[in-house]
C-alpha cells in the first residue's frame, strides 16, 4: 500500500497506509507501551496504556487500533499521556497482588518495568483485594488469577496461534476469569506458549515455578535436541552441586527461526539432563560380567587397545560405527571420518527416519530447491504429503497455521489420517496408508490411478500454483520422491522439504554416517574432494548398514561395535547373544538397552553440554552453544579425539586445528569456563597451543565447510546466531543417481508431541505430561 | 489428544431434552445465518425446562452448535439470568437499584430475606422459593417492583408481597 | 401489569395504541397499523429516507444520533447481506419505556423494522428484548407469527417483490449488551463484549453485514412519522430535535409513570404538574434527568427543555429518558453507591479502567458510606471516576464515571457528612447504622 505521512512528537514518520499507529512508532524508535496488544494476534484494546493524543481527536485514542492516516498529528508522551497512564497502571494494581518478591515473573515482569516508567510510588488503594487460590490446569501449567491483567495474549495465542484454543474467558466484571477447556484443567498441546506470552506472573510452568529468580540464572539460546525442526531454546541455568543446572526453557526474547514459538518438548524436556540416572563414570566390564567404574585414562586405553586390536587383527570390514541424531555435525562428521580412515571401516549408519538420500538424489543438480523452515510461514501455497506435523514438527504446524491467519496461504493436504492441520487446508483429501508412491504419480499425472473426484480437484488447483512448497514426510521414499520431485518441476517455482524426526537427523545425514556414503550424499566409490583429503587408504566399497552390523554380529564377523548416542538393541529388539562376540563400545548419558549389553560404557554430555552445529530436516544450520555442565561426563567430540589419539592416530591430520583457520574466540565455551581448562591441562601435556584445540568444533566446521557439498555458508552470519540454509546436491554429485535401488534402511520414530525416542523415557516431565494427555483422551473416548 | 472433547459426550441424535425442546432446537439453529447465534435462546429454554443448564445440556447444545464446551461456558458464565445450579421453583428477584431503592425496594428485599428465611441466591429448604437482589428490570416507574422467574409484579409494599409469596406457595402446592 | 397514566400535556403518538388491545393486528390495523409500511413500499428507500431526516428524530436510546442520517450511512451495494437490528434490550437503571411498547404495541416495532429494511436494503430484522422481558418475547412471538400470516413478513410482503424476515429472541441479563455493537456479539452467540470501532455497525455489523441498529422507541416512531410526514412530526418537538418522547418518571414522584411528552418540555413542569410533584408534599433534593448514567441535576437546574441540546447545555445528558426524582430523604452517598454498584456488577471485565474502576469505586463507596470514609477518598473518588472518563473501550466507563463526578461535585457537603465515623445522617437510614449492599461481584 502507499506510505501515508505522519507527525509523531514532532517527528515526520511515514508508514504504509492501514499499519497501525502503534506500530508504525515502534519501527521508528517511538516506544508505546501496551501489555494487551501483541503482534500478530488479534487487536483487543482492552489495556487502555496505549493511549495516544490524536490531533482533532475529543478522546485519547488507543495506538494499537488506529491506523496511520495522511497528516495525522500525535503526542505520545505529555503530561496528560502520562498521566492516564499512571491511572491506568494504578487501577490495574488495585487487585494485583504485588508479591514481586515471590513471583516468578519478577525481574522480567511487563507491569514492573510499566510501573517503573510510568506508575506512582504510593496507591490510594486502601480497599481489601479480591483474592482467588492459585490452580494447577496440568503437569506444567499453573494459573494465578490476582496476578492476572486480563490482557486475553493467552486466549488469543491458544486461539489464534495454537488453534487449541483451550483457554477462555468465563465470569465478567472484575470477577472476569481465565478458564481452562475441561472445567479445572486444560486439555491441549500443553505447549506452554500460555506462559511464554503471560506479561505478568499470571501463568507460571511447573518446571520454573518458585525455582530461582531470572538474574539468578545465565541464558544460553541453544538449539531443542528433540524434534528435526530445531527450534531455538532459552535456556536458564545455575550452579549446583555438580555443574550448571538447567532450570527452564523458554524463547521469550522471540529470536532463532521458531520466533516466538515453542512446544511442550522444547520448553520442558530438558529436565533428562538434571535426572540421577545419569551416568558419570566410565565403566569397563570385568571378566566377572560386571561393570566397574574406571578413570578415563584407564577405560579410553581399553578402547583403543581393542579397536586396534580388532582392526590390526580382523581387518577395518570387523568393526562397525553407529552415530547418533542428536549429536553435533562436527561429531557426527568426525566420527565418520575416524571409522574411515582411522578404523578402515565403511561400516556407518545412523537410525535413519526418513529419505534424505532419495530427495538428494532427485534433486541433484538442481539450485535453491530446499525450503527452510521460514518458507513454511511465507510460501503461498504449501502441499502436505504425510507426517503429522502438529505432533511431529510442532514448529512447521505452527508456521503453516500463521501463514494461513496472516497470509492466507493456501494449505493441500493429503494424509491417511485426519490430521489436525486439516482445519487449515484448503484442500484435504484422506488417501490410503499405502497410497502415497500411487498418489505422488497420481500428481505427476499418472491417470490409471484411482484416485476421486476431490484428489483430481486438488491436483487441479496445485498445478495453478506459481510457488508452491511441498513438504513430505517418511511417507514418501526412493521412487515416491522421484515421482513428487518430477511433479513439482513441472510447476513455475517449486522447493521441497523432506521430514526426518531429530534434531541432527539431517545433519547425521548430511555428515555421512552411511555405509555407502561420503559427507554431503557423496557416494563413497568416487573421486570426490573428501576422498584427496582423508587419503586413499579408506575402503572404497560400500559398508555394513546398521541393520546388517547385527547380522554380521550375529556371524561372528564383527569384532568391535562403536555406538555413539543411540540405542539400537532397544529400538530393534536386538538379542542379548548377538554381541556376546563383539566389543561393544557405548558413549551415552544414561545405561540404556544397548548399554547394558556394553564392554566399555562412556559417560557422554548431551546437546545442552555442548558447543557446535546442527541442521534441522529443513537443512537450516544452527550453533549449538554449550548451556549446561555435569561433573564426570565428556563430549562425544572429545572421546572420538582421545580414543584416535590413543590409539595412535595423528590428531592433527583427523581435526585440522593445525591448519588454523581460525581459533576459538571463545564462541564455544558457553556457559563456563571448567570445560576449557580441562582441555587446556591434556594440550598442555601434548605440547599444543591450548586455543587452537583438537576439541574445538570451529576446527572441524572449517573442514566441513571446505569439504562437504551444500555446507557452503556465512560463518559470520552463523556465529551470529543467524540459521543458514544448507543445499547439498546444488551443483551436482558425482555417481548419487546409482543409488537409486540401495534398501532405505528407513524406521520412522512413531513419535508424538510427548515422546521422544529414547531420550524421552529419562524426561520425567515429559512423561508426566503423556499420560496427563493420554488420561484425557481416554475418558474423552469412553 | 482431545481437543474438542465434549465433556459427556452425548451420542448424535440422542437428547437430553423433551421432544418439543428438541424439536425447537433443531428449528433454532436454522433460523439465523449462523448456528451459534441460537446459542443464547437454547442455554434460556434449556434452563426454562431443567431449571438451570447441567453438564449435560451443556455438552449437548455444544455439540448441537458445534462448538466446544469452553466455547459455551464462556458465554454463559457472562449473562447474569443463566446459572449452572438448581434453584428453588419460584426465583424471587428484588430490584434495589435507584428507582427502586428510593421507593423502599431494599426495604422490601430485607423483608423478604427474613420472610423466606434465606439470604441472597440462596434457597428454602423446601425448594419452593430462591431469593435473589437484582439489578434494574425496566419497571422503574412502577417501583419496588420484583420478578417472580418471568413474571413482573409492581409496586409493591412488605404487605403485599407476603400476600405474594403466600400467592405462590400455595401455587406451589398444587 | 404495569399502570398505564395520562395527562393533558401528552402528545400520543408512540404510546397511541397503548392499552388498546393492539397486540392484536387486526386491532393494530384497525387503528391506522400497517399503511406506513405500504407507503413505504411504495415509494421507495429515497422518499423514507428523506423523511426520516425530516423528522428529526434522534436515537431514542441515549446518544441521540440523527435515525436519518443513521440509515443513509448504509452502503446501497454490499457482497454480504445487510441487517436492521431492533435493540430492546432497555436496560438503563430508570427506564422502562420499551417495555410498554412490546408490551402494549409490538407491531408498531415489526412495522417500524420493515420500512428500515425497506430504506437500506436489508432482507432480514432481529428484535432483540432484555432477558428480563422474557415475558414479552411470547407477545412479540405471536405478533410476528400473526404478521407472517398476513403476508406482512416473508417473502414478497404485501405484494410486492420485497421480502423481510423478522426473528426475535431475548438476551440473558446484561446491560452491556444494550450497547450496539456488543448486542451483534450477543446475537452472534458471544459474550456481550463491545466490538473495536471503526469499522461501525453501517458499514460492518451483524454477521460481517452493513446493519441498522436502533433503539426500540425509535423503530417504534417511524410508522407514525411516515404517516404523518417528516415535517410535521419535527415541529412537534424543539429545534433539532423532532416529536416527542417517552419519559419515564420514576421515584419520589407523586404520580410516576410513562408519559409521552413533545421534545424540549420543560423539567420542572414534567416534575411538578404532569407527575404531579414530589411524593407527601417533600422538598425535592435532585433529579437525574435520563437514566441513571447522567449526571444528577439540582433542583435550581431543572427550569430546562428535555431535549439533546438543552440538557447537554445544563451539563447532563437526555440519555434513555429516565427522570428520577429524589427527595429530601435520600442519602446521596448511598445514591451513588448503588449507581456505581450497577456498573461494577454490569461491567464487561474487558477494558482495565472500567473493570477495575468500577470495582475500586464500589469498595470505597461502600465503606464510606458505612462509615469507614476519610476526607482523602472523597478526591479520591472523583480522581478514580475522572480518569475513567474517556479511556475506556466502550461508553460504559462513562456511563458509571459521569454521575460519578457529578455526586461528589454537587453533593460534596453529604460525603463530608458522612466522615469521621458517624453513621449516615440522611434520609432513612438517619442516625442508623447504613446497610451494606449485597450484590458481591466475584461470584
Amino acid at each position: 500500500m502507499a506510505d501515508v505521512t505522519l507527525t509523531v512528537d514532532g517527528k515526520t514518520i511515514t508508514a504504509p497506509a492501514g499499519t497501525l499507529l502503534l506500530e508504525a512508532c515502534r519501527k521508528v524508535g517511538i516506544e508505546i507501551p501496551a501489555f494487551c496488544y501483541y503482534p500478530g494476534l488479534s487487536l483487543q484494546a482492552a489495556c487502555r496504556m496505549c493511549l495516544v493524543r490524536i490531533e482533532k481527536m475529543p478522546k485519547l485514542q488507543t495506538a494499537c487500533t488506529t491506523p496511520v492516516a495522511e497528516g495525522m498529528i500525535v503526542s505520545t508522551e505529555t503530561d496528560e499521556i502520562k498521566q492516564a497512564r499512571k491511572a491506568m497502571l494504578e487501577l490495574v494494581l488495585a487487585n494485583h497482588p504485588l508479591d514481586c518478591p515471590v513471583c516468578d515473573a519478577g525481574g522480567e515482569c511487563e507491569l514492573q518495568d510499566m510501573t517503573f516508567k510510568y506508575g506512582a510510588g504510593g496507591s490510594q488503594f486502601v480497599e481489601i483485594k479480591n483474592h482467588r487460590e492459585e490452580q494447577q490446569w496440568s503437569p506444567v501449567v499453573f494459573f494465578d488469577r490476582p496476578r492476572c491483567i486480563l490482557c486475553y495474549r493467552c486466549v488469543r495465542v491458544c486461539n489464534e496461534g495454537m488453534d487449541v484454543a483451550a483457554l477462555g474467558i468465563q465470569q465478567r466484571n472484575v470477577g472476569s476469569v481465565i478458564a481452562p477447556n475441561d472445567i479445572t484443567s486444560l486439555d491441549c498441546e500443553q505447549c506452554g506458549m500460555c506462559i511464554d506470552i503471560c506479561p505478568v506472573g499470571a501463568l507460571t510452568s511447573d518446571t520454573y515455578r518458585y525455582k530461582t529468580r531470572p538474574w539468578e540464572m545465565t541464558h544460553v539460546g541453544t538449539i531443542c535436541t528433540h524434534c528435526g525442526d530445531g527450534c531455538k531454546t532459552t535456556l536458564g541455568v545455575r550452579r549446583s552441586d555438580d555443574g550448571m543446572q538447567i532450570v527452564r526453557g523458554d524463547n521469550r526474547d522471540k529470536s532463532g527461526l521458531n520466533g516466538e514459538f515453542l512446544c511442550v518438548k522444547g520448553r520442558y524436556a530438558f529436565d533428562f539432563a538434571n535426572s540421577s540416572e545419569r551416568l558419570t563414570q566410565p565403566l569397563v566390564r570385568q571378566p566377572n560380567g560386571e561393570f566397574a567404574t574406571v578413570s578415563w585414562e584407564d577405560a579410553i586405553k581399553v578402547v583403543a587397545k581393542r579397536f586396534r586390536a580388532a582392526r590390526d587383527e580382523r581387518g577395518g570390514r570387523s568393526i562397525g560405527v553407529i552415530g547418533s541424531t542428536r549429536i553435533t555435525n562436527e561429531e557426527a562428521y568426525l566420527l565418520q571420518k575416524i571409522a574411515r580412515s582411522a578404523f578402515g571401516t565403511n561400516n556407518i549408519d545412523h537410525h535413519r527416519t526418513t529419505d534424505y538420500v532419495g530427495i538428494v538424489r532427485a534433486l541433484d543438480g538442481q539450485k535453491n530447491r530446499f525450503a527452510s523452515i521460514a518458507d513454511a510461514g511465507s510460501a503461498p501455497a504449501i502441499l502436505i504429503l504425510g507426517n503429522d506435523p502438529t505432533e511431529q514438527h510442532p514448529l512447521l504446524a505452527w508456521n503453516v497455521r500463521t501463514n494461513v491467519r496472516h497470509n492466507g496461504a493456501r494449505i493441500y493436504l493429503a494424509n491417511h489420517r485426519k490430521i489436525k492441520l486439516h482445519r487449515q487446508a484448503k484442500s484435504f483429501i484422506q488417501i490410503p496408508a499405502d497410497g502415497y508412491e500411487a498418489f505422488a504419480h497420481f500428481l505427476g499425472g499418472d491417470e490409471a490411478s484411482s484416485f476421486g473426484a476431490d484428489a483430481i480437484a486438488l491436483r487441479d488447483s496445485l498445478r495453478q500454483e506459481q510457488n508452491l512448497l511441498i513438504v513430505f514426510g517418511s511417507e514418501l521414499r526412493g521412487t515416491a520422491i522421484s515421482a513428487l520431485v518430477k511433479f513439482g518441476f513441472s510447476l513455475p517455482d517449486t522447493k521441497f522439504a523432506c521430514l526426518g524426526d531429530y534434531v541432527n537427523s539431517r545433519g547425521a545425514a548430511d555428515m555421512g554416517l552411511y555405509p555407502d556414503l561420503l559427507p554431503g550424499y557423496q557416494p563413497i566409490h568416487g573421486n570426490s574432494a573428501i576422498r584427496a583429503e582423508y587419503g586413499d587408504g579408506i575402503p572404497r566399497e560400500s559398508g555394513l548398514d546398521l541393520a546388517q552390523m547385527f547380522e554380521a554380529a550375529a556371524r561372528n564377523e564383527l569384532a568391535a561395535l562403536y555406538v555413539v548416542g543411540d540405542d539400537p538393541v532397544e529400538r530393534l529388539g536386538i538379542a542379548e547373544e548377538t554381541l556376546h562376540n563383539t566389543f561393544l563400545v557405548v558413549q551415552d548419558m544414561f545405561m540404556t538397552a544397548t548399554a547394558k549389553l556394553a564392554d566399555v560404557v562412556l559417560p557422554t554430555a548431551n546437546l545442552y553440554e555442548k558447543s557446535g552445529t546442527v541442521t534441522n530436516t529443513f537443512g537450516d544450520l544452527q550453533l549449538v552453544k554449550k548451556a549446561a555442565d555435569r561433573a564426570g561426563v565428556r563430549t562425544d567430540l572429545e572421546l572420538i579425539v582421545r580414543i584416535a589419539d590413543t590409539m595412535g592416530e595423528d590428531v592433527h591430520t583427523l581435526v585440522p586445528f593445525g591448519k588454523g583457520v581460525r581459533a576459538d574466540m571463545g564462541q564455544s565455551r558457553g556457559a563456563q569456563s571448567g570445560e576449557a581448562d580441562r582441555h587446556g591441562i591434556w594440550l598442555a601435556a601434548h605440547n599444543l597451543e591450548p586455543k587452537l584445540s583438537p576439541f574445538d568444533p570451529n576446527a572441524l566446521l572449517d573442514e566441513i565447510q571446505r569439504l562437504v557439498p551444500g555446507y557452503d555458508f556465512d560463518r559470520l552470519d552463523l556465529l551470529g546466531g543467524t540459521s543458514q540454509q544448507v543445499q547439498p546436491a546444488g551443483d551436482g554429485l558425482i555417481g548419487i543417481s546409482q543409488l537409486a535401488d540401495r534398501p532405505d534402511g528407513i524406521l520412522p520414530s512413531g513419535d508424538t508431541l510427548f515422546t521422544s525416542g529414547t531420550l524421552g523415557h529419562y524426561s520425567e516431565k515429559l512423561n508426566e505430561v503423556e499420560v496427563f494427555q493420554t488420561k484425557k483422551s481416554m475418558v474423552a473416548a469412553d | 489428544m482431545s481437543l474438542t472433547k465434549i465433556s459427556e459426550n452425548p451420542k448424535p441424535g440422542s437428547t437430553i431434552f423433551s421432544p418439543e425442546l428438541a424439536a425447537r432446537f433443531d428449528k433454532l439453529v436454522t433460523l439465523y445465518p449462523v448456528r451459534r447465534s441460537a446459542l443464547i435462546p437454547m442455554l434460556l429454554y434449556a434452563q426454562d425446562e431443567i431449571g438451570y443448564v447441567s453438564d449435560a445440556a451443556i455438552a449437548e447444545i455444544a455439540q448441537r452448535l458445534d462448538l466446544t464446551v469452553l466455547d459455551v461456558r464462556n458465554v454463559l458464565s457472562y449473562y447474569s439470568m443463566l446459572r449452572t445450579n438448581p434453584i428453588g421453583k419460584y426465583n424471587v428477584q428484588v430490584c434495589t437499584n435507584i428507582s427502586c431503592m428510593v421507593r423502599g425496594g431494599q426495604e422490601l428485599f430485607q423483608h423478604c430475606k427474613k420472610r423466606l428465611g434465606i439470604g441472597h441466591k440462596q434457597t428454602t429448604s423446601d425448594g419452593i422459593f430462591s431469593l435473589e437482589e437484582v439489578e434494574c428490570i425496566g419497571a422503574c416507574s412502577w417501583a419496588p417492583a420484583v420478578q417472580v422467574n418471568y413474571d413482573f409484579h409492581e409496586n409493591l409494599t412488605p404487605e403485599a408481597m407476603d400476600a405474594l409469596l403466600d400467592e405462590y406457595r400455595s401455587k406451589a402446592g398444587q | 401489569m404495569p399502570t398505564l397514566v395520562s395527562h393533558p400535556d401528552e402528545v400520543k403518538i408512540v404510546s397511541s395504541r397503548f392499552g388498546k388491545g393492539a397486540t392484536e393486528i387486526d386491532r393494530y390495523i384497525e387503528l391506522g397499523g400497517y399503511e406506513a409500511v405500504r407507503q413505504a413500499i411504495e415509494k421507495g428507500p429515497d422518499w423514507i429516507i428523506s423523511e426520516m431526516k425530516a423528522s428529526n428524530l434522534r436515537g431514542r436510546g441515549g446518544a441521540g444520533f440523527p435515525t436519518g442520517m443513521k440509515w443513509s450511512f448504509v452502503p446501497k451495494q454490499s457482497e454480504k447481506p445487510k441487517y436492521v437490528l431492533v435493540n430492546g434490550d432497555e436496560s438503563e437503571p430508570g427506564t422502562c419505556k420499551d417495555h410498554l411498547i412490546f408490551l402494549h404495541d409490538p407491531h408498531a416495532v415489526i412495522e417500524g423494522a420493515i420500512v428500515a429494511g425497506i430504506a437500506v436494503g436489508a432482507k432480514t430484522g432481529f428484535i432483540y428484548l432484555r432477558g428480563e422481558y422474557r415475558y414479552l418475547l411470547k407477545i412479540m412471538e405471536k405478533a410476528i407469527a400473526d404478521a407472517y400470516a398476513k403476508g406482512f413478513l416473508g417473502k414478497g410482503i404485501f405484494g410486492s417483490n420485497f421480502d423481510f424476515e423478522v426473528i426475535s429472541q431475548t438476551g440473558a441479563g446484561a446491560y452491556e449488551v444494550g450497547e450496539e455493537s456488543a448486542l451483534m456479539e450477543s446475537l452472534e452467540g458471544k459474550r456481550g463484549v463491545p466490538r473495536i470501532r471503526p469499522p461501525f455497525p453501517a458499514v460492518v455489523g451483524l454477521y460481517g453485514g452493513p446493519t441498522v441498529i436502533n433503539n426500540a422507541e425509535t423503530i417504534a416512531s417511524v410508522s407514525h412519522i411516515l404517516r404523518m410526514g417528516g415535517e410535521a412530526y419535527a415541529k412537534i418537538g424543539s429545534a433539532r430535535n423532532g416529536g416527542t418522547r417517552l419519559f419515564c418518571i420514576s421515584g419520589h414522584a407523586e404520580r410516576p409513570g410513562v408519559y409521552e411528552l413533545p421534545m424540549g418540555y420543560n423539567l420542572k413542569k414534567m416534575i411538578y404538574e404532569v407527575a404531579g410533584g414530589i411524593r407527601g408534599g417533600r422538598q425535592l433534593k435532585a433529579v437525574v434527568p435520563g437514566g441513571s448514567s447522567t449526571p444528577v441535576l439540582l433542583p435550581n437546574e431543572i427550569d430546562i427543555g428535555m431535549d439533546f441540546d438543552q440538557v447537554g447545555k445544563a451539563g447532563s445528558m437526555l440519555g434513555s429518558g429516565g427522570v428520577v426524582v429524589l427527595d429530601e430523604t435520600v442519602c446521596m452517598v448511598e445514591f451513588a453507591l448503588r449507581t456505581i454498584q450497577f456498573y461494577q456488577h454490569e461491567s464487561c471485565g474487558w477494558c482495565i479502567p472500567c473493570r477495575e474502576g468500577t470495582d475500586w469505586l464500589k469498595k470505597t463507596l461502600t465503606r464510606f458510606h458505612a462509615g469507614g470514609g476519610e476526607a482523602k477518598d472523597i478526591d479520591n473518588i472523583r480522581y478514580l471516576a475522572e480518569n475513567m472518563l474517556g479511556r475506556t473501550f466502550c461508553p460504559l466507563g462513562d456511563a458509571a464515571a459521569m454521575p460519578t463526578i457529578a455526586f461528589v461535585k454537587k453533593f460534596r457537603q453529604e460525603f463530608e457528612d458522612h466522615l469521621n465515623g458517624k453513621p449516615c445522617p440522611y434520609g432513612r437510614h438517619s442516625g442508623t447504622k447504613a446497610t451494606t449492599p449485597e450484590l458481591i461481584a466475584v461470584s
